[in-house]
Parts: structure tokens; C-alpha cells; sequence
């Protein structure tokens, strides 16, 4: 990278991270790239700051296009923000592109600087995994290894005079048979589950709920990255707690109070009847407003302080903004950050917020 | 050549060069001398960041555009094919990763630009060595950065850029004023403010000058001087830059960097007036020259690979490359076999009129006038037809307000191009005029939107007032419509304030005086 551009760019990701004052810090915006992975579309974090510049708004606007389609129809997003027409802006086509978990997840490491994750137990759990690594005369012919046969069995037609260059035909017969053979290699595997928690009630709205959603998929995504085998755990709780299936827990509405508690105990109770800490990487994540019945507060720290942290790699607490919760319980939260290493409480008041949250939540490196 | 630059051209490319600049030459394309450099991806995006331009003046904007590229290269989203400078000699930059067929028809495409930079008449004003002036005003800036500081002269650049393209981009063929020279002063108008006085007697004197005509003329006099300080500028200024270099209260410093903004602005106009045309020409040769002469058996599936991918729409945007490319061929097309004119225009019959062939063959020929004296907007308003919009499944689309987004309006000809056009003229921006610099006589700016059926965003626009506010120093402000009513939107330093007109201030009923 030549000396110029690195100056202009080190300036321009000083006045995205606001470390210069200028009049520009309120045309940042997040922007976005477009990945894809699978039908979920992905986006890579792009900052840009957008100088102000007199431009048409988007009422009675339109333009020429190419394809099909009848009239009226929805053209999808909006194109540009109401730039219309022929491109006038110089390069930087956006496109959508075919991203693998892993690729998805280095890039969220890479851009929020993620360390990568030491899974602990290690050793706990060994597999048994085949290796291909070597050749034998007999196998199941499902592990015939083509090249190698073809080019015994023309070796062999050549040598015997066989072979004729002007009408090619290799027949290999059962001695030419080559088959891949395989060795048995211990490894070492670490499995992780995510107890996911979040308060339903009254308070929460569907937007809270998508954040919820959005920011447990890139968590995913990180901790996918790192164990092999994952396995999630939905908990909602109001007054009660219960355990649900990932569909219902970002749809599911209630009404009524909130016991905090209920939902730590229910985490717990699984924790120890089907994920044994010394062979599985627990991560608890718990989203609410904050808003808890006064009385269990005690009860939640306890449980919290005895049962869970002495036996989850982390625990997360993300609190969202509602209009209706007091969000009181994130200070008892932050309150035992200092003393406890595998506690993280964030704060998420918007959708900007969460990548931020994601950086604290997995920051740590736990 | 005369003079020997420094390309880091391996000999292989070298030949290549010469094989394709032969077949661009047999083909009557007739260009500056091209040259290539190789550089790696990194640089390329770094050149790409700065327009074309390495020694371009530093600012932050093109460390924004440099992370885009640069993510969305490593990310495998997008990568850079060509880049060319329109600049005598011209240069083009190759990726060092790319291909030999991907070099071939880079080349070739780049044979295509450069010939329509050469002869394409909205191009002749721009500064052939604009590579050595792009330097200078980096320089310039950079000085300016060291004396005052990096953010007082980011923060008026910033300012700058946010109405760079507030420019007049036919002045440069239309005279729409008298130059004045500064250096030709006026001989002051003794003349005319003397009033027409008699020689006469002391005694005659009242008789032969009566006072109360000289009064009645001295008042007429005030008041057309008066008249001629209001109304200025003369006529409404598009060129919003030059009227604010020639009148606005800025340092020395500031009004060069406002002058390099505006050269710029200049120099980068006509590629956005003929990019249809530009990258249609482009395409164009590289399409012929591989498909007719350069290309090898075993490149061609790599090629159509390539070509293809240029090509793609991606959802309903046009893609220029697309457009241009099958214009000019049903242009070609069109005048080979003679499908034009009056003959051509009345025939009813459509059968006769699909296998109309008179073997005329001025094909070739046509296409290399359009090139030479079109811009995007001719282009499309001379050559578009009611066929090619059917052939090429063409649609408008229009904003939607109840669903928030834009929908398929029609795939009627009329609508198309008149959508098209539309959003061609004046690069689909805003026009904005400078009406009054001393509106009120109070010193204050009046701009005036000629409105033509859409409304400004408010929010950009307020804060673009501001940025105008700082340059001129005295409140601005901007008569528009919104939401169909007169409005005039002002800031006058600390505060946005907007207010209905009446209709006697109509934007639309003042359509400023065009010079034909």
C-alpha cells in the first residue's frame, strides 16, 4: 500500500471512529456490503460518511431499466439512495457473494478484532476419524481409486502390447484394481453448547426480538468457528421459565411478569442433566430489558454467582432498550464484573449497537 | 515513441500491446499513445481510490473509497478490471494477476476509451496532461495544509465537495457571458452620470436646463443603477462554483482550492456525460478486435467467461457497458442494411420492415460519427427505438410511496426513454441556479431550484445550505417546491428556517432565461 492512500485512509477511519472532531461525524453511517450465505443475506461492515450534496428525494422518481418482470412489480431495495439511473457515480460495484461460515466468521473476527477463542477440556473428548492415506489391491469399489487403475491397466496393455494409439480403449482387469485404504487417527475434539435466555414478557417488543435474533447469529457464527460440534439450547422465560425450539423462541409473546431467576434454574437443571462442564464448552447468553420482579434479585445473583458461572466458559448478559423496563438488573450484572472474569453485561439500545455488543460479549476470548 | 516511460511491462505484455494496438489501428481507431502499467491489486485500488489520479490532493474521501475497494477485493466481491486516464499520453493499468486473455481484452478495451477520448467532442475541453495539473493541485493543497493546518483545510474541502457539482458542464461550448478580463478596467462612467446639461448662459441657464427636468432624470438614473447593482448576476448562474470564486469573501487559499475543485469537476464531466457511449464504444472493440483477430481457440471459453460478466444486469439497473454496446451494434446494424430515413420511417407494412435490407453499408461509417459528436443524451434521444426497448426487455421504473420502493412504472417507449433522458440530464441532478448575490440588497445569497417534477431531500439539502452559508459568509437561500408548494428554504448562520411563497415567487413560472 503506497504512503498517500494509507495517510487518507488512516484520516478517514479516525473520523469513522470519531477520534477527529469534524462537522462529518453525523453523515457516518454503517453501510454495508452484501455477502450471502445460503438464503440469509450476509453484510460485511463498511463505514462511509456521505457528504451532504443537493440531490433529488425519492417522491416521483424513477428511471430506465432491463429485465423481466410485470408493471408493478417491486424492483427490490431501493437503488442507490435515489441516485437514479445510469450510474453515475465512478467503479465499486456491489455484489452479492457466496460466503462459507468460516469465511463469515474471520471476517467478524477481523473487523471487530476478535481473539480467537481457547476452548477449555480439550482433552476431555477424543474421537476416532478415518484418514485416507494409503493404496491396497482389494477394497469396496466405491473406494477405487480411478487414476491409479487406469494407469496400471495401461502400463500393463502397453508392456503386453495391447494398447492401440490409433483406438485407445483401456480395459482394466482385476489385477489393475487399485483402492484407497485408511487409517484410524485419534483426535481430540472440543464441543461447545449456547444456552441462549431471553425475557418474553410484556415489555419486549418485536424489534428488541430482532435484535436478539440478529445478534445470536453472529454469535453463532463466532463459536461455530471454533468448536466442532454445536449444540443450542432456547430458554424464554417471563414469570416461568421453559425450554423451546429455536422457531418459537423469537416468536413467542407473553404476557405477565418477569423472574429472572426462573429462567437461571432452568439453565442450570439442563447444564447438569445433559451437558456435563468437564466435556462441554457451556456459553449462557441471556437478553431482557432489565426489567425484574424486585424481590427475586437476590435470588437471580445467587444462582448466578453459585450454580452457573463456576461452570460456563461465559456468560453474557445483553440488555435492549424498552420503552416500559426500568433496567435495573444490568448494574447488579455490572456490579460483579470486577470480581468474576467469565461475566460480560452489554448494553444494546438500537440495532447500530450490535456489533459493538458482539465485540464485548467475545472479546474476552473465553 | 519519443519518449521512454517506465512501464514495467514484461515482453510478453509488450507484444501483446503491439498485436492489439496493429488490429485497433486496422480497424480505423485512432488514439493517443497508450500506456500500460502493470501493478499489483493493492496499487490498483489505490489508483482506482484516487480516480485514475496517484498524485491527487489528499483527502479522506479517497481513504473511504480505497477501504470499499479494497474490502470488496479481498472479499472477493469485485475486482478491477481497467483503468484508463484520459490524459495525452494515455495510461491504463493492467492487475499483475490477471490472465493473458483478461490482459488482451483489457487492452482492447482500452484502445476503445482512449480513441473516444481523443475524438468524442465533449471531451476537447479537457486538459490533456491533466496527470502533471492533478499533481500541481496536490501540491497546492498540501502546501496549503502545512500553512494552516490539516483541519481547517480538510474542513473547507469538505465544504467544497458537498457542491462540486454545482457547475455549468455546457459552458464550456456555449459562451453564456462576455469574458471580462481583470485587468481591463472600466473607463469610469463619467459619461453617463453626468446629466445632459446645455451649454447655455449663467442668465439662459434656467430656461435652456430647467431644474426640474434635470431632477427627473437624475432620479431616473438613480433608480437604473440601482436596478443594474440588484440584478446580479446578470442572468441566473448555473455555474454556482464560478460565482462563488469571483464574489465570495474567501481567502486566497480557499478560492484556489474552490478553483481546484471545480477544474476537477470540469475534467471529470464529460465521463459521466458519455459513459453509455464511452463504455459501449469500449465494449464494442473489445468484442470485435478479440472475436475477429486476437483471441485463440483455447481462450475462448475464458473470454466469453469475462465478456458476459461485464455485461450482466444486475437487477433492474441498466448496465452501461450493456446498453451502449447493443446500441451501437443496432446502430451498425441498422445503417448496414439501410433501415433509416425517410423511406424507412413510413413504411407500414412491418414484415417488409423486419427484412428491410437495402446493402448500403454505411454502418461502420455511422457509428464512428456518433462516436465523434454524441454525448449519452443525444445518443439515446437520436437512436433509441420502439424495438430495441422490445428486444432488450426495457422498462421505467417509478417510486412508490405507499410500499417504499421502486416499482416496474411501464414498458411503454415514450415513458422509457423519456426516464431515461431524464435521468441522464444534468447526470440526474438537481438544477440549481444562482439568482440574486445580493438578494434583499442585503448581500445575501438567492439560489433558485428550476424544480421539474421532484422534490430536493430536505435533509441533504438543508445541510448543503450550510456548507453554502460558509463560503458566503451572508445567509443563503434556495427557492424550491415541496410537496407542491413555492418554498424558500434559508439558513442564515445559526438557524434553518423555510417558508411557503406566494405564487408570484414560483420557481417554475421563472424559468431562467437558456441561451440557445
Amino acid at each position: 500500500m503506497g504512503q498517500k492512500i494509507e495517510r487518507d485512509h488512516q484520516r478517514f477511519r479516525k473520523l469513522v471512529r470519531g477520534k477527529v472532531k469534524s462537522n462529518l461525524s453525523k453523515y457516518i453511517s454503517r453501510g454495508e456490503m452484501i455477502g450471502k450465505k445460503g438464503k440469509d443475506l450476509v453484510s460485511i461492515p463498511l463505514p462511509q460518511i456521505e457528504i451532504p450534496q443537493f440531490r433529488y428525494g425519492n417522491k416521483n422518481n424513477g428511471g430506465g431499466g432491463q429485465g423481466d418482470g410485470d408493471v408493478g412489480q417491486a424492483l427490490g431495495p431501493p437503488q442507490g439512495d435515489g441516485k437514479s439511473g445510469a450510474g453515475d457515480q465512478p467503479g465499486g460495484h456491489i455484489q452479492e457473494v457466496e460466503l462459507t461460515m468460516e469465511e463469515l466468521a474471520s471476517i467478524l473476527g477481523e473487523e471487530l478484532a476478535l481473539p480467537r477463542i481457547e476452548p477449555r477440556g480439550k482433552k476431555n473428548i477424543v474421537t476416532t476419524r478415518d484418514k485416507y492415506t494409503g493404496i491396497r489391491q482389494s477394497g469396496p469399489e466405491s473406494l477405487r481409486h480411478f487414476k491409479r487403475t487406469f494407469k496400471r491397466a495401461l502400463k500393463r496393455q502397453i508392456a503386453a502390447g495391447l494398447y492401440d494409439p490409433m483406438k485407445p480403449m483401456v480395459i482394466p482387469v482385476r489385477e489393475d484394481k487399485q483402492y484407497r485404504s485408511w487409517k484410524e487417527v485419534q483426535k481430540p475434539e472440543s464441543v461447545a453448547v449456547i444456552v441462549y435466555m431471553m425475557d418474553v414478557s410484556g415489555s419486549m417488543t418485536d424489534e428488541q426480538k430482532e435484535i436478539v435474533r440478529i445478534e445470536a447469529f453472529w454469535i453463532d457464527t463466532w463459536i461455530k468457528a471454533h468448536y466442532k460440534g454445536i449444540d443450542t439450547v432456547y430458554i424464554i422465560h417471563d414469570a416461568a421459565a421453559q425450554e423451546v425450539d429455536e422457531q418459537t423462541f423469537y416468536h413467542t409473546r407473553e404476557s405477565g411478569g418477569t423472574k429472572i431467576s426462573a429462567a437461571y434454574e432452568l439453565a442450570d437443571k439442563i447444564i447438569t442433566t445433559r451437558y456435563p462442564p468437564d466435556q462441554w464448552n457451556i456459553y449462557a447468553f441471556h437478553f431482557s430489558d432489565g426489567d425484574n420482579w424486585g424481590d427475586d434479585i437476590p435470588h437471580c445473583i445467587e444462582v448466578l454467582t453459585n450454580k452457573l458461572l463456576p461452570r460456563v466458559n461465559l456468560f453474557g448478559y445483553g440488555q435492549v432498550e424498552s420503552p416500559y423496563g426500568s433496567g435495573e438488573f444490568y448494574d447488579y450484572v455490572h456490579e460483579m464484573l470486577g470480581e468474576k472474569k467469565n461475566v460480560v453485561a452489554s448494553k444494546i439500545p438500537d440495532r447500530e449497537a450490535i456489533l459493538g455488543s458482539i465485540k464485548e460479549f467475545l472479546g474476552t476470548g473465553r | 515513441m519519443t519518449k521512454f516511460y517506465k512501464t514495467d511491462l514484461p515482453p510478453h505484455l509488450r507484444a501483446l500491446k503491439e498485436e492489439i494496438e496493429g488490429y485497433a489501428r486496422g480497424y480505423g481507431l485512432d488514439f493517443f499513445e497508450q500506456i500500460f502499467e502493470v501493478i499489483d491489486a493493492d496499487d490498483l485500488n489505490e489508483i482506482a481510490a484516487y480516480g485514475g489520479f496517484p498524485t491527487r490532493y489528499p483527502h479522506w474521501s479517497f481513504g473511504q473509497s480505497y477501504e470499499e475497494l479494497r474490502k470488496s477485493y479481498d472479499y472477493g466481491l469485485s475486482k478491477i478490471y481497467e483503468l484508463v486516464i484520459n490524459n495525452n499520453p494515455c495510461y491504463a493499468y493492467l492487475m499483475r494477476s490477471n490472465h493473458d486473455v483478461d490482459q488482451k481484452l483489457v487492452m482492447a478495451h482500452v484502445y476503445g476509451h482512449n480513441d473516444f477520448f481523443k475524438n468524442n467532442a465533449y471531451f476537447a475541453h479537457t486538459n490533456r496532461k491533466m496527470m502533471d495539473e492533478m499533481a500541481n493541485h496536490g501540491a497546492r493543497v498540501r502546501r496549503y495544509t502545512e500553512k494552516h493546518g490539516e483541519d481547517e483545510v480538510e474542513a473547507f474541502m469538505d465544504r467544497c465537495m458537498s457542491i462540486d457539482d454545482l457547475i455549468d458542464m455546457h459552458s464550456t461550448a456555449i459562451k453564456r457571458r462576455r469574458e471580462v478580463s481583470r485587468y481591463e478596467f472600466k473607463e469610469a462612467e463619467d459619461d453617463e452620470l453626468k446629466l445632459t446639461r446645455f451649454k447655455s448662459k449663467g442668465y439662459m441657464d434656467d430656461y435652456i436646463n430647467p431644474r426640474a427636468a434635470l431632477q427627473r432624470e437624475e432620479e431616473e438614473r438613480k433608480k437604473l443603477r440601482e436596478q443594474q447593482a440588484r440584478s446580479f448576476p446578470e442572468q441566473p448562474e448555473k455555474d454556482v462554483l464560478l460565482f462563488l470564486i469571483e464574489h465570495a469573501p474567501l481567502k486566497p487559499w480557499q478560492r484556489d482550492c474552490l478553483e481546484i475543485v471545480r477544474d476537477e469537476a470540469y475534467y471529470f464531466a464529460p465521463q459521466g456525460q458519455t459513459k453509455v457511449m464511452n463504455e459501449g464504444w469500449a465494449s464494442f472493440w473489445h468484442s470485435t478486435i478479440m472475436t475477429q483477430k486476437a483471441l485463440k481457440p483455447s481462450e475462448v471459453i475464458d473470454f466469453a467467461d469475462h465478456h458476459s460478466g461485464t455485461m450482466a444486469t444486475h437487477g433492474a439497473r441498466l448496465n452501461p457497458y450493456k446498453l451502449g454496446i447493443e446500441l451501437l451494434r443496432d446502430i451498425e446494424h441498422r445503417w448496414n442494411t439501410g433501415k433509416f430515413g425517410k423511406e424507412y420511417d413510413e413504411c407500414d407494412d412491418l414484415e417488409k420492415k423486419r427484412k428491410w435490407d437495402k446493402q448500403v453499408g454505411l454502418g461502420r461509417q455511422k457509428i464512428f460519427e456518433v462516436r465523434r459528436v454524441h454525448s449519452d443524451i443525444t445518443f439515446i434521444d437520436t437512436f433509441l427505438t420502439p424495438e430495441f426497448c422490445l428486444q432488450h426487455k426495457m422498462f421505467s421504473y417509478a417510486w412508490q410511496e405507499q410500499m417504499g420502493t421502486y416499482v416496474i412504472e411501464s414498458r411503454d417507449f415514450q415513458k422509457i426513454k423519456q426516464r431515461l433522458l431524464f435521468s441522464l440530464t444534468n447526470f440526474g441532478k438537481p438544477w440549481i441556479y444562482v439568482v440574486d448575490g445580493n438578494y434583499r440588497n442585503r448581500g445575501e445569497l438567492l439560489l433558485r431550484h428550476q424544480h421539474n417534477g421532484i422534490d430536493l431531500r430536505q435533509d441533504w439539502a438543508n445541510d448543503t445550505l450550510t456548507n453554502l452559508q460558509v463560503l458566503w459568509s451572508r445567509p443563503v437561500h434556495l427557492q424550491t417546491i415541496v410537496d407542491n408548494k413555492p418554498t424558500l428554504m434559508s439558513y442564515d448562520g445559526s438557524e434553518h428556517s423555510s417558508k411557503n411563497l406566494g405564487d408570484a415567487d414560483d420557481p417554475r413560472k421563472q424559468a431562467p432565461a437558456k441561451t440557445k
